[in-house]
């Protein structure tokens, strides 16, 4: 029995929700709940959680592309099934866990792992994540299933990862880094708080299709959609459409999402903007954005060799030169951004200094700045 | 169809990091070899791959705009995708998406996954992302009417649902919590899952004017990034003062345990620096070392976490705990990126989470009621204000809630407030002022 097409509502099964959580937790998990007394980092990519029964689960954590078969999930469960009982889990940065109960249970687990690779020849599951390093980069779709990405996702991140990989598997960078990847502004990957944001952006208006603009889209709603009024109604050769002020226009891509006819993306028009600085955690200072610190690189599959050039340069002086605990945010900060600029060597151009709302209150109102 | 050749993606299989082109591509063996009887093309895979390389050389993606697609009652869970290429890529002409609802924190058993893969396999790409960026399980690329058919199996015999899109709750997230995690002040997990259940109308059906998303953070530490990523950010605190467990502090600057659990042992620090490490780097200077006993004035603790990540085996978070209740983040479009704003510095989460269920209601009807089309919670806090905010929650003004108070003076103030009202006589007011 199966989805009779003649009669779809039959025997419907709806607003269940997502499987229980508790079927899925391993019992070393399950025995140990909220009774957890502290954590430690044993190795890169190898934690241990101590409870308070005494009890202990061992974790160790491998990067994986968030791309993922079918056929490789599978093998995750081959792993899982081997060696944990049955039971796996992902982190929200696209990491895979496997986790054991019993330290003896660890180094068969690590070994098996690290000899798995590709036909292609990468690893399939490089061993890290964990402490003040480099952890996996969250991304989007990309050209593999956007239809507003203005650079791919996954092959950035590969090109990315492969550069740094020796990161993900040390943990000698001053506190975490956390880098993430967005291929259009639309951000489905949120990457504005991150320590090291790369994000697809376009740089020439729409092009307007005219023809057949009525036909797909709702004026009022492609003009309504742009946050800088640069959209009018209009009629072109008795057709109803659009016309776009080029000057206002900040290339953000809204008006896209409201209207097909409106595309953005270009070869030359699109690529990578940077942002640093950004976190998430309230740990010693307050959660903050990230900052454009490299307004354009050309988009270059399939290696983006300017893209992880700059990413390199950002996360090897960062590591150079901050303390401690301080994260890439509370380092530009300190230092001063005209010593961020100045020891990272990225040119200031006009394009980093804010010009949409509220653009006044990064201004340096101050004779405070060094020379 | 005659193999094309790839230079891109072969340059992408390259490097140490797993590639995501080697992994398709086993998959498109897989797809040649079987015997299953495969209900979406065989060659769902190469022409993905191949629709990838043509997009690497081109730089411009080859998804059509959007387009139509779902299951029967819901107004979520599949978005629908096209090739803009079809008559060279027939076996992704159309390539829908399903989401479906992660279980909370992403642990699973096997034999759930090897069904789930078993199914999408059969009645789609065999691709999926672990996971979206939201959480849920990304199924990536089937056929129209493949999608009532993954749905039936997935409710049917996986006993699991599709998630949100669209103007929809989207699928609730959380971090891992009391699963493995000391720091978790509540338990987010079923928290996350009781109001997935308790919003499936919500979830399924698209009833606002735009995306509303929330998300469980157990701590201050924000792995899960409510803060930044959540229409509604629930992020575990504690009331009262911070465990000292004496002895173990002794043991963190003597050396015997290491600090931040470990997580900077790939790099030599030099050795442990309590007062350089911990009570110097204390934002609100409240603890104090005299060399053998820690001081903490829980009081001036802004619980930042600090202190309890550098030597968790010393400090434990409070007991009286809870969770803040933060509103309105969200990414650029449109009006620039927000983090959320504290609006509830405490509430205690239990079960049945009636009294966060209670304001989340309240907001979502003034949402639904002043909201824009496509105008998120956070820009229509901004557009109405803070206060104005605060009054359709009915909670009361605290300092805890701002950063610093308005440095201008232009306060909207409401004229029942003001004695005698806004309504004056004019003919009155020139008797005592010629013109």
């Amino acid at each position: 029995m199966g989805y009779d097409p003649k009669n779809p509502m039959k025997d419907r099964i709806t607003d269940i929700g997502p499987r229980d959580y508790k079927e899925f937790l391993p019992p070393v998990i399950k025995k140990n709940f909220g009774k957890w007394l502290y954590h430690e980092i044993l190795e890169p990519g190898l934690l241990v959680h101590v409870s308070e029964t005494g009890e202990k689960v061992f974790t160790v954590r491998v990067g994986g592309a968030r791309v993922m078969s079918a056929t490789h999930i599978r093998e995750i469960c081959d792993i899982a099934d081997k060696h944990c009982d049955g039971y796996v889990r992902w982190t929200t940065r696209n990491n895979i866990e496997f986790m054991v109960d019993d330290e003896a249970k660890v180094k068969p687990l690590i070994e098996d792992l690290e000899q798995r690779k590709f036909a292609g020849g990468s690893l399939k599951f490089p061993r890290g994540g964990t402490g003040a390093g480099l952890t996996n980069i969250v991304h989007t779709q990309g050209y593999l299933h956007c239809h507003t990405a203005a650079i791919d996702a996954s092959g950035v991140v590969k090109a990315v990862m492969d550069e740094l990989y020796e990161d993900f598997g040390k943990m000698r960078l001053p506190a975490h880094v956390r880098i993430s990847l967005a291929c259009c502004l639309n951000m489905c990957g949120a990457v504005h708080c991150s320590d090291i944001a790369i994000l697809g952006v376009h740089r020439k208006p729409p092009m307007v299709d005219h023809e057949n603009l009525s036909n797909m889209c709702e004026i009022p709603l492609a003009v309504a959609s742009c946050p800088t009024g640069a959209i009018k109604a209009t009629t072109v050769n008795d057709k109803k459409s659009v016309v776009v002020n080029n000057d206002k226009c900040m290339y953000c891509g809204n008006c896209f999402t409201m209207c097909p006819a409106m595309p953005l993306a270009d070869a030359e028009g699109s690529g990578v903007a940077i942002l640093v600085g950004g976190k998430l955690s309230n740990r010693i200072t307050a959660p903050m954005f990230s900052k454009v610190v490299v307004p354009f690189l050309p988009n270059e599959a399939p290696r983006w060799p300017q893209t992880v050039e700059a990413v390199k340069k950002i996360l090897n002086t960062y590591a150079k030169d901050a303390k401690k605990y301080e994260r890439l945010g509370d380092w530009a900060a300190r230092i001063g951004w005209e010593r961020f600029f100045e020891k990272t060597d990225l040119p200031f151009t006009e394009h980093l200094i804010d010009d949409y709302r509220f653009a006044y209150t990064t201004w340096r109102t101050s004779t405070q700045f060094k020379f | 169809m005659a193999k094309r050749k790839t230079p891109m993606l072969d340059e992408l299989e390259k490097g140490k990091w797993p590639s995501f082109v080697s992994d398709i591509r086993q998959e498109a063996e897989w797809r040649n070899q079987t015997d299953v009887d495969l209900q979406t093309p065989k060659e769902v895979c190469d022409d993905l791959l191949d629709l990838l390389e043509l997009s690497l050389k081109d730089q411009e993606g080859h998804w059509k705009h959007g387009g139509v697609a779902g299951v029967f009652g819901y107004g979520g869970g599949v978005i629908g995708r096209y090739c803009d290429q079809p008559e060279q890529f027939p076996a992704i002409k159309d390539f829908h998406t399903l989401r479906v609802n992660q279980p909370s924190s992403y642990f699973y058993k096997t034999e759930f996954l090897r069904q789930m893969c078993e199914l999408w396999e059969r009645r789609g790409s065999g691709i999926t992302n672990m996971h979206g960026s939201t959480g849920d399980i990304i199924l990536l690329g089937t056929t129209t009417p493949q999608l009532e058919e993954v749905f039936w199996e997935l409710t049917h015999n996986l006993n699991q649902d599709l998630g949100g899109s669209g103007s929809n709750l989207r699928s609730p997230n959380c971090c891992i919590g009391k699963s493995r995690c000391e720091f978790a002040c509540y338990d987010t997990q079923e928290a996350c899952r009781n109001f997935t259940m308790e919003y499936q109308d919500e979830l399924h059906r698209p009833s606002f004017g735009y995306k509303f998303k929330m998300k469980f953070d157990g701590c201050p530490n924000g792995c899960v990034a409510s803060i930044a990523r959540s229409d509604m950010s629930v992020i575990g605190t504690w009331k009262d003062d911070i465990r000292i467990d004496q002895e173990a502090v002794r043991a963190y600057v003597g050396g015997e345990f290491k600090p931040d659990g470990g997580a900077h042992a790939g790099r030599d620090w030099g050795p442990f620096d309590i007062v350089k490490e911990v009570i110097d780097l204390c934002p609100t200077h409240c603890m104090g070392w005299n060399g053998n006993k820690l001081g903490i004035n829980n009081k001036e603790c802004n619980r930042c976490m600090h202190c309890i990540n550098t030597m968790p085996r010393a400090l434990r978070i409070g007991t009286e705990t809870g969770a803040s209740i933060l509103f309105g983040a969200k990414a650029p479009i449109l009006e620039g990126a927000q983090l959320s704003t504290l609006t509830i510095p405490f509430m205690p989460m239990e079960e049945p989470f009636n009294e966060l269920k209670e304001l989340i209601e309240k907001i979502w009807d003034w949402w639904s009621e002043e909201g824009r089309s496509r105008e998120r919670l956070g820009e229509l806090m901004q557009r109405k204000g803070f206060a104005k905010f605060l009054e359709v929650c009915e909670v009361k003004p605290d300092p805890r809630m701002i950063k610093e108070p308005r440095s201008n003076p232009y306060i909207f103030w409401k004229e029942a407030d003001i004695p005698g009202g806004w309504e004056r006589d004019i003919k009155d007011f020139r008797k005592r002022h010629q013109k």
